[in-house]
């Protein structure tokens, strides 16, 4: 039966490790220009973009700008030429205690939200579906799935002269991390020589890689598509070589590449295969 | 700074190289550090020039072992620089070519160096050495510091530190482990040679030097004020040099301690931070952060004490609320030892000690902005004179607040995970320090330049420096939240392609604000040459605190007859 697969595999015209996603453009890689976050393809994420966008954008832009305007106004009324003689004020509780007061209700109504988003991005996920164990090494991620039979691979920076069209420099991966589209997944990682950090922008992801320790985290990703992410903590010449590269499938491609996947490594006995 | 003076003075090398006074100490401390923040600036221009465009063009070697990394790279862009015209860019995935391959090693050498360099021996020299040791005695009345001996030892390590961390940085492969030196990067496993011992070594002598310093301040300021000084009469830049000194008295050692253990996992087997040992590297970073979070605080207290000296002369005003400034400052000092671990909101904390670091760090925007807007408050109302230090002030006041609400943003442990490691934590510490700390240097120094050397710059001048810093440094670091929230992270030699544009824009910026600061060498030349002579108190009635009662530059020998302070004398 490993025969067949892998003849399977052949006729499929791709390489089993492939499912032949290709990335568009904007969907979870940097965009030129950019200005802020990377589109969301997770609850997590999603949570962010809100809390980043819609509450700590708009207080820290008013905070700035009335930080500038009141600066202007003094600059402009209380110059040597418009106030030649200064006032001698320096106390006025009132004002004193209201300065102290409005940042905290202000930060109060930061925090709330934070802690929330804080608590959902480490929400145990009610029903782990799937388990994947990312292990970062210099400079390479390392791949395992231990609830597919123990499926594994390395995955490589692709290097310039091999990406096909579309395929971002410093992006691609020789091989990428395959995971089936609304499946709440945990990620066990750890490192194997000095600490990395594994991160996906998209999926609101980061987790940082420590050799010694098992981390733990979790994504629901909500559409298909390839998302990419960097290293995300100094770890040698490398560091900036060793990208994340996933590639989001519905469930049904995910089974068919984890079939295709078994066959290859000789992980699954003939009778478990249909 | 040669200078008449009716005293006795000792000769050159006696005064110079054995000196006990405070002011002489003060001057090669400032010295020191501008000599050492071109070579730090010098750094940060060599990594824009990489950044500016994708790809690899200058950071590259030729043979496996990295000898002459910086050299060469330092040639390749002087030759850019006259062709004015950008090198092919290396193919950094690929094979290497003639001009060699990219060097990621000598990559993280220059950054680690750039951060040790500004944090080590260009900010903490130029606030606490220079200008605390200049204006503390002189502040409070006192004719020098408690212990003038100490204080010549603790400027002296501070050349030998030095030069080790230069070293580190072309010995073996360099320490390429960022300022924070992380292990198992910054062990054997991923530093073998020298280097790193060497760089541990730069920081206990500069450690053992802030120790040294900080006690002699906090016995400065407690026992050598002047009748009549009591603690709420004293000027705030002494308020900010006690607590900073307490800061430093009480985080360096952990950072020593931190450092110690990891030189003994290096070279006689412990395994602190090793796990394959039973060691932990997480206990690594929490000591590292236990110290780190209180330093960047003893970067910019010093710098809060000036800016209100500052605001406070050129709007002829008290300060406002000087009680709330003093305190927030302590609030400020004491809720810093206990908001370290939000620089490891990614590591694996539990959610709860996330959720404590969180709240714990929101606080602390409340004493800072207590601050922001006591310096508004204190200009308003006031009859603002626009002199070159108060420009720096009213720009120090304005882009440390841009940079203290992305603190706010970042101070989020749910929001820090897209953030993280990327260039929004660049842009937002160098919002704080190189826009905050550095912008109160200079502030310092416009404001007291005439009174260290009895010479007054060019007022022309350094409104020139101040305007091309101010648009130079913002070119480069405002486009930098952009990045990050794009999800660029930093310390990479090379970045996807999607990054040019806003990389590309930071660097011009970059180099707008070097040429910059060679101008503000040539006025400082000028100045120390040429510059006008001035009197005891050249900026009029607004300038209240003691050292404008002295002449300028003051005797050798100051305050040998007390001065007595009264309740009338202000702050």
């Amino acid at each position: 039966m490993r025969v067949f697969w892998t003849l399977l595999s052949l006729v499929l015209a791709t390489p089993a490790y492939a499912t032949g996603l290709e990335p568009k453009p904007g969907i979870g890689q940097p965009v030129d220009k950019g200005l802020s976050l990377q589109l969301p393809a997770s609850a997590i994420k999603e949570n962010m973009e809100w809390f980043h966008n819609d509450l700590l954008l708009p207080i820290t832009t008013g905070i700035v700008v009335f930080v500038f305007a009141l600066l202007l106004w003094v600059m402009l009324r209380y110059n040597s030429k418009m106030n030649p003689t200064p006032s001698k004020t320096t106390h006025n509780t009132l004002i004193e205690v209201i300065w102290t007061a409005v940042p905290i209700l202000i930060l109060i109504g930061i925090a709330i939200p934070s802690l929330k988003l804080l608590y959902f991005t480490e929400r145990n996920p009610e029903q782990t579906e799937m388990t994947v164990k990312v292990i970062g090494h210099q400079w390479y991620w390392e791949y395992e799935y231990p609830d597919q039979n123990g499926i594994k691979f390395s995955a490589y920076i692709k290097k310039n002269d091999e990406l096909k069209p579309g395929e971002p420099r410093l992006l691609e991966t020789d091989r990428r991390l395959v995971l089936p589209v609304d499946t709440n997944i945990k990620f066990i990682v750890t490192a194997a020589d000095v600490i990395h950090s594994w991160t996906v922008p998209a999926f609101g992801v980061k987790r940082d890689a420590i050799p010694g320790r098992l981390n733990e985290t979790w994504v629901k990703v909500n559409q298909t598509g390839v998302f990419y992410g960097q290293c995300s903590e100094l770890c040698g010449a490398d560091h900036a070589y060793m990208p994340i590269a996933v590639e989001v499938v519905s469930k049904d491609a995910f089974a068919g590449w984890v079939k295709a996947q078994q066959a290859e490594q000789g992980l699954t006995p003939a009778t478990q295969s249909n | 700074m040669a200078h008449d003076t009716h005293d006795h003075t000792p000769g050159f090398f006696a005064r110079w190289f054995c000196s006990t006074n405070h002011k002489d100490i003060g001057t090669l401390y400032i010295i020191f550090a501008l000599i050492a923040g071109l070579i730090g600036g010098a750094f940060s221009v060599m990594m824009r020039a990489e950044l500016q465009h994708p790809g690899v063009q200058y950071v590259l070697t030729k043979d496996a072992d990295h000898a002459g990394g910086v050299v060469g790279a330092v040639e390749r862009m002087a030759n850019d620089a006259v062709a004015g015209q950008s090198s092919a860019t290396v193919d950094s995935t690929g094979a290497p070519t003639d001009n060699g391959t990219r060097d990621g090693q000598l990559w993280n050498v220059m950054i680690t160096a750039h951060g040790l360099i500004m944090v080590f021996f260009t900010v903490m020299p130029a606030l606490i050495g220079g200008f605390g040791n200049w204006f503390v005695p002189l502040m409070i009345g006192a004719p020098d510091m408690a212990f003038p001996r100490l204080n010549n030892i603790s400027f002296w390590l501070m050349v030998p530190a030095f030069a080790l961390l230069l070293g580190s940085a072309v010995v073996g492969m360099g320490a390429g482990t960022g300022w924070t030196v992380y292990p198992p990067l910054s062990s054997k496993v991923g530093h073998d040679g020298m280097s790193v011992d060497m760089a541990i070594f730069a920081l206990h002598l500069a450690g053992i030097s802030s120790i040294l310093g900080a006690a002699n301040f906090i016995t400065t300021i407690f026992n050598m004020r002047a009748p009549g000084m009591t603690l709420h009469r004293m000027p705030l830049f002494g308020w900010a040099m006690l607590v900073t000194a307490f800061l430093l008295l009480l985080s360096v050692p952990v950072l020593g301690g931190a450092i110690t253990m990891l030189l003994t996992d290096r070279n006689f087997g412990t395994s602190f931070f090793a796990p394959e040992g039973g060691g932990d590297p997480l206990l690594f970073q929490h000591l590292f952060w236990f110290f780190g979070h209180p330093e960047v605080y003893i970067m910019i207290l010093p710098a809060f004490g000036i800016i209100s000296h500052i605001v406070s002369t050129f709007s002829k005003k008290p300060v406002f609320g000087y009680l709330g400034m003093a305190y927030a400052m302590v609030a400020i000092g004491v809720v810093g030892f206990v908001v370290w671990a939000h620089h490891m909101y990614t590591v694996g904390m539990s959610v709860n000690t996330r959720a404590y670091f969180t709240a714990a760090t929101l606080i602390i925007a409340v004493p800072t902005g207590v601050k922001i807007f006591s310096w508004i408050a204190t200009m308003w109302g006031g009859s603002i004179r626009f002199t070159t230090p108060m420009l720096w002030a009213i720009g120090f006041i304005f882009l440390f607040t841009v940079g203290g609400v992305t603190g706010v943003v970042l101070a989020n442990g749910g929001m820090d995970l897209a953030l993280h490691d990327t260039y929004y934590v660049v842009a937002h510490f160098h919002y704080v320090l190189s826009l905050g700390a550095v912008f109160a240097i200079f502030a310092g120094y416009y404001y007291w330049i005439g009174k260290m050397s009895g010479r007054q710059y060019p007022e022309w001048a350094g409104k020139l420096h101040f305007f091309t810093t101010f648009i130079g440094v913002n070119l480069i670091f405002f486009p930098q939240h952009f990045l990050g929230l794009q999800g660029m992270p930093r310390r990479y030699v090379d970045y996807p392609d999607a990054y040019a544009y806003w990389n590309n824009i930071s660097s011009i910026g970059a180099y707008i604000s070097f040429a910059s600061t060679l101008f503000f060498v040539g006025i400082a030349i000028y100045t120390l040459k040429w510059g006008k002579k001035v009197g005891a108190n050249y900026w009029g009635e607004g300038a209240t605190t003691l050292e404008w009662t002295i002449s300028s530059p003051p005797p050798f020998h100051t305050f040998e007859t007390q001065p007595v302070i009264t309740a009338e004398a202000g702050h």
